[in-house]
């Protein structure tokens, strides 16, 4: 924990500042609390309710009191109509000024109300933290203290696995992106600045490429935070990625399941806007294709296989379709690809799925279905298959609407950052990268930038529960040659 | 009968560590034996003939502000003198010297020689003693027998080759490279120390016997030519600065305005790569004949090659080794290799094409320890009164080694008057992230410095070491009554010239914006400040004076301190924040007596590592690794219940 700004240091922020949190476990429930403890806990709230005539007039409120009305956005938009009751210090479980707004609505409304609040001033509060300062405000005696010290610890890893559930795969691969995106740019600069005989020159004309970086990932982020505005844009279906050499059948196969009478294809624009997605049902299964094959067809025409842009097509899958052209057979570029899928079955072996279609059965094949499998033991199934006669191609829908009734497949709705944590490291990376940006616009030198770069990667790190540790460092050694 | 030799304190080890350690406790009252292998290596540079560069340069200028050595002696024998990344923040301008090796190595000599109430002595310490080693030796140690077997370790003396016995009460372990070295080059393997010295090994036992393990470290080092053989024509050339700034505090500047010599650029190519490739199963680390971790930021040509292979070229520099020698330093080629395939591979380079080796490339492996096992204090936390700097606590460079050195000094005569250690902060000192860092972290090579791991870092810079330590140094005994007070001042004038131009506002009167215009900004709409004005990017404290005609006669560093200050106020208030949030974890103590076993609730590996390193502070206690925000907050209330009972 040594870089610019230790994420542990917010475990015993000021006892002063005000703390929010949703106080009811489950979204099941018909009515959700969200609590707000702090100094400024009246005022805060008072910005959202309003009483049935539309007066903000929290701060008259009594001490005990619970009243009746409505909570508003900043606009003045009625997002919920709310109890409020209202515990003025020390009259509180917190022993401080407390607001608990009671809401019918599900998880959504409470998790909007709480970002509201969040925005008005309050901090998130850390798991355990209205009952640590129960305790710390005297509230609690002291023969209860091991019942609350379990009690944070177990909350800690409740809310830990909680966050991590409410992880897709898909959202914590797009913040390891970032994170690695600004990684890298700091391990340039610091090596720049740490070796200035050999590194110096390298950063001439960086800050405007510098900007223009930052300038992405804010609209990377804030496409993430949209997309988690709007609740759920559920992206329905099992998401699948169809791979394979060039020439293997990829484009072939995308117009067979697309142009199969029981297909239905809509387009959804991706959460990163280069990607087009196709949402197909085959049978009763859902599958919401990515389209690699559309990526080569532009670009890569050489040689070389996209394995690079498949990864990341992959890395978001719970189902793999790979292509092997038979008339070929198994070629050096399948083996690394066969590789590289192995790891990847091998990171979530419970929802990762893969099918290898031996496609171009018609022509005088070199391999067959039984080597295949030898090569790629972690195939979850080998067919055999013609998609230009179109022989033996039913059978791959067969075999998934078969895998998804035993239950192998398993449909994971997108569910984009719908923790309020979540977005709120989120918004504070995007707070950080834009003072990098008007640190830039300022003029100042590179390492002033470092500063806030490094802000960013700790806040996002907290949505993957990765801490700072050594990174910085670790990275200035594997990227940059060091040292004289 | 053991002869045996009364003093206070021992110093094992003459390098830069063991220099600092022994000139602090013997200018603090203390008598100091300083034990060396040979006493020609005195301070000795076996590596780079560099003192400073990026943050280690911030570290002499720390070592300096708390009454040091090494920034004295570096003002009077350098070469060559540059300040690098000057166009970059002033948070990251670090001074950077060549030296000339001899001549700091004789000039330290000298001032160790010269030092009262110290001792050289020429000899290898072969044991550490503690209490129960002397225990029918000396009155005093006798009641120790009674309960000894609860009773901690504590220093009582060492004993030499000879069999003569120094009996002290600390002692500082400053062994650098030489305890167990050996040296690679290729299959050549020779049990020495640096630069062929004679290496120690007792010392070895007596650290097991104590129960402090040992570890491998491995470093490396480049050859050293004649440089009359180099063909500079062919290379580019790196001087010095034109005004050179002094290290220390106390150096006047036109003392340091000296003619320097220069250094060389050249790169290595394809062909040197080639031939490092062909003989890889050559090398002993790549052979497997090395088992040391050696450090990445100083990686060996080999390592460079295989591991940047994309890269075509990589940077040589050719570095004087002293003003009256033809020895040259081959900075960036370090190696292991036989010494055929050096001579093949640094004839390919540009200008070496004839060159001859005086000293071929090596690299040492040696026995450390984990510094882990010490306190803040650089004390062990097995033994009373042994302390341990330097390159033998896992860093690396001389610089790091002479700030453990001070520091351990500093504390050994602090336990010897009873005083508290003197620890210092990340947030105020490279210094205390050096020591929070190895003493904190799991380490698994040697450490160097680097300004990255300083969170604070704008604020620790090299421009205000003065400002932020001379009251330490001064509270320690080893800064003057006068110097302190000349800080105090300057303190003072900065504090009130910054209040002074956030003050002092001028109007949009025609004959300041013909004075702005002139100065290529922008003309003034309103009245503003002229701190305000120094924000501009495009003009300056300097730049500013016309505009105000009151403006005091101040000292260049005073001004250099305002300027920074007002230009630079939205980001140093920013950390100055975090610092505020940092120091409180900071103050939350860790009584000694802290039992983790008794603290419910934390998680088994926290627990562990907690256990582990046992750390002072509830900060410490955060930056160890597996030991989660939870895991803080549990301990919080734990110690707020033992409190509420105490």
């Amino acid at each position: 924990m040594n870089q610019l700004y230790p994420d542990n240091i917010r475990v015993d922020r000021a006892q002063n500042d005000t703390i929010a949190a949703i106080a009811t476990a489950s979204a099941a429930a018909g009515i959700g609390i969200v609590r707000v403890s702090g100094p400024d806990a009246i005022g805060i709230c008072e910005k959202f309710y309003e009483n049935a005539r539309g007066i903000h007039d929290l701060k008259e409120h009594a001490s005990n009191t619970i009243s009746y009305g409505f909570i508003a956005d900043e606009d003045g938009n009625r997002m919920d109509e709310v109890m409020v009751s209202l515990f003025r210090a020390p009259h509180s479980y917190t022993t401080e000024d407390t607001v608990e707004i009671n809401s019918h609505g599900g998880r959504y409304l409470l998790d909007r109300i709480l970002e509201l609040v969040l925005r008005g001033g309050a901090r998130l509060a850390e798991p355990g933290e209205f009952t640590k300062r129960a305790f710390l405000g005297g509230r609690i005696d002291l023969s209860r203290a091991e019942a609350v010290m379990d009690l944070i610890s177990s909350q800690n890893d409740f809310a830990h696995k909680t966050a991590l559930a409410q992880l897709s795969g898909r959202v914590s691969e797009k913040v390891r992106d970032l994170r690695s995106s600004i990684l890298y740019e700091m391990a340039f600069i610091e090596s720049a600045i740490d070796d200035p005989d050999t590194y110096a020159s390298d950063l001439e004309g960086y800050p405007d490429k510098l900007d223009g970086i930052c300038g992405q990932l804010l609209d990377e982020m804030e496409s993430l935070l949209e997309i988690g505005e709007k609740g759920a844009v559920l992206k329905e279906g099992i998401r699948t990625a169809i791979i394979g050499r060039p020439n293997a059948g990829k484009s072939s196969l995308l117009n067979y399941l697309a142009g199969n009478e029981r297909a239905i294809v809509t387009e959804i624009a991706g959460t990163t806007r280069d990607t087009l997605e196709e949402s197909v049902r085959i049978g009763s299964v859902q599958l919401c294709l990515t389209d690699t094959a559309g990526i080569r067809d532009t670009e890569d025409r050489v040689e070389k296989i996209g394995i690079e842009r498949a990864r990341a097509a992959v890395n978001q899958s719970e189902l793999v379709l790979y292509l092997i052209d038979a008339s070929e057979g198994i070629t050096r570029e399948d083996r690394d690809i066969a590789l590289f899928l192995k790891q990847w079955k091998k990171d979530i072996p419970s929802v990762r799925r893969c099918i290898i279609l031996l496609n171009k059965s018609d022509l005088p094949p070199v391999t067959d279905t039984d080597s295949v499998h030898s090569f790629f033991t972690d195939a979850d199934a080998v067919l055999s298959c013609s998609l230009r006669t179109g022989e033996g191609a039913d059978e791959l829908g067969r075999k998934i609407e078969e895998m998804y009734r035993a239950g192998e497949l398993q449909q994971q709705n997108e569910v984009m950052l719908t923790s309020a944590r979540h977005r709120e490291a989120v918004r504070e990376a995007c707070g950080s990268l834009s003072l990098v940006r008007q640190s830039i616009a300022l003029g100042m030198s590179e390492d002033f930038f470092a500063i806030d770069l490094m802000n960013a990667y700790a806040s996002l790190g907290r949505i993957t529960g990765e801490a700072v540790e050594d990174d910085l460092v670790e990275e200035i050694f594997s990227k940059f040659c060091m040292g004289k | 009968m053991t002869y045996s030799i009364e003093t206070d304190v021992c110093v094992i080890g003459a390098g830069h560590a063991g220099c600092e350690a022994a000139l602090a406790c013997s200018r603090l009252g203390f008598r100091t034996v300083i034990f060396t292998m040979n006493v020609d290596s005195i301070a000795m540079m076996p590596c780079n003939p560099h003192i400073g560069g990026s943050s280690k340069g911030h570290l002499v200028r720390e070592i300096d502000a708390l009454g040091g050595e090494m920034a004295k002696n570096i003002d009077k024998t350098f070469i060559q003198s540059k300040m690098l990344n000057v166009s970059k923040g002033p948070a990251v301008h670090s001074l950077r010297t060549q030296a000339d090796k001899a001549e700091y190595s004789k000039s330290m000599r000298q001032i160790l020689e010269n030092q009262e109430n110290l001792i050289i002595r020429q000899a290898e310490v072969t044991d550490l003693l503690t209490q129960f080693d002397l225990e029918d030796d000396g009155p005093a140690e006798k009641e120790a027998s009674g309960k000894a077997a609860a009773e901690k370790p504590r220093i009582v003396g060492v004993r030499i080759n000879t069999g003569t016995v120094y009996r002290c009460r600390a002692v500082i372990i400053c062994t650098g490279t030489y305890l167990n070295a050996r040296c690679l080059v290729g299959e050549s393997i020779t049990e020495t120390g640096p630069g062929g010295m004679q290496r120690s090994t007792w010392l070895k036992d007596a650290m097991n016997r104590l129960g402090i393990p040992l570890r491998r470290f491995k470093t490396g080092t480049p050859a050293r030519m004649d440089g009359r053989t180099l063909d500079y024509s062919k290379m580019k050339i790196q001087p010095g600065d034109p005004v050179v700034v002094p290290f220390s505090y106390s150096t006047d500047p036109a003392d340091v305005q000296i003619e320097q010599v220069p250094c060389w650029l050249t790169y290595t190519n394809e062909e040197t790569h080639e031939i490092i490739r062909r003989n890889l199963d050559r090398s002993p680390i790549y052979a497997g004949i090395i088992e040391g971790t050696g450090p990445r930021y100083c990686p060996s040509i080999e390592d460079k090659v295989v591991k940047f292979s994309e890269k075509n070229r990589h940077h040589v520099f050719i570095e004087p080794e002293g003003r009256y020698t033809n020895e040259v330093y081959i900075d960036g080629m370090s190696s292991s290799m036989p010494d055929d395939v050096q001579q093949q591979m640094y004839r390919t380079v540009p200008g070496l094409e004839n060159c001859v080796i005086v000293k071929n490339a090596y690299a040492i492996e040696y026995d450390c320890i984990n510094a882990n096992q010490l306190k803040l204090s650089l004390e062990t936390k097995a033994v009373d009164g042994l302390f341990c700097a330097g390159q033998f606590n896992g860093s690396s460079g001389y610089e790091e080694a002479a700030a453990q050195g001070l520091i351990a000094g500093i504390n050994a005569a602090n336990m010897l008057r009873g005083r508290d250690p003197l620890i210092l902060k990340r947030s105020e000192a490279y210094i205390g992230v050096l020591i929070d860092d190895l003493v904190t972290k799991d380490n698994r090579e040697p450490y160097r410095m680097m300004t990255s791991r300083a969170e604070y870092r704008l604020l620790l810079r090299q421009d205000n070491a003065d400002l932020r330590l001379r009251k330490y140094g001064y509270e320690a005994g080893l800064i003057t009554q006068k110097q302190y007070e000349y800080v105090c001042e300057k303190e003072e004038k900065i504090r009130e010239e910054i209040n002074r131009l956030k003050k002092v506002r001028i109007g949009a009167a025609a004959a300041n914006q013909e004075i702005l215009q002139s100065l290529g900004s922008a003309p003034l709409k309103t009245a503003c400040s002229i701190a305000e004005l120094i924000c501009r990017p495009e003009l300056s404290y300097e730049k500013t004076a016309l505009l105000d005609p009151d403006r005091p006669s101040l000292s260049r560093d005073v001004a250099e301190q305002v300027e920074i200050n007002i230009r630079y106020e939205g980001y140093i208030d920013r950390q100055k924040k975090q610092v505020d949030q940092f120091e409180k974890l900071e103050h939350r103590r860790i009584p000694d007596w802290i039992d983790y076993d008794d603290v419910g609730s934390l998680r088994n590996e926290a627990r562990q590592k907690l256990k582990q390193f046992m750390p002072s502070s509830i900060g410490q206690a955060s930056r160890i690794s597996g030991v989660t925000p939870a895991d803080v907050t549990v301990l919080l209330i734990y110690l707020e219940k033992k409190r509420g009972r105490g």
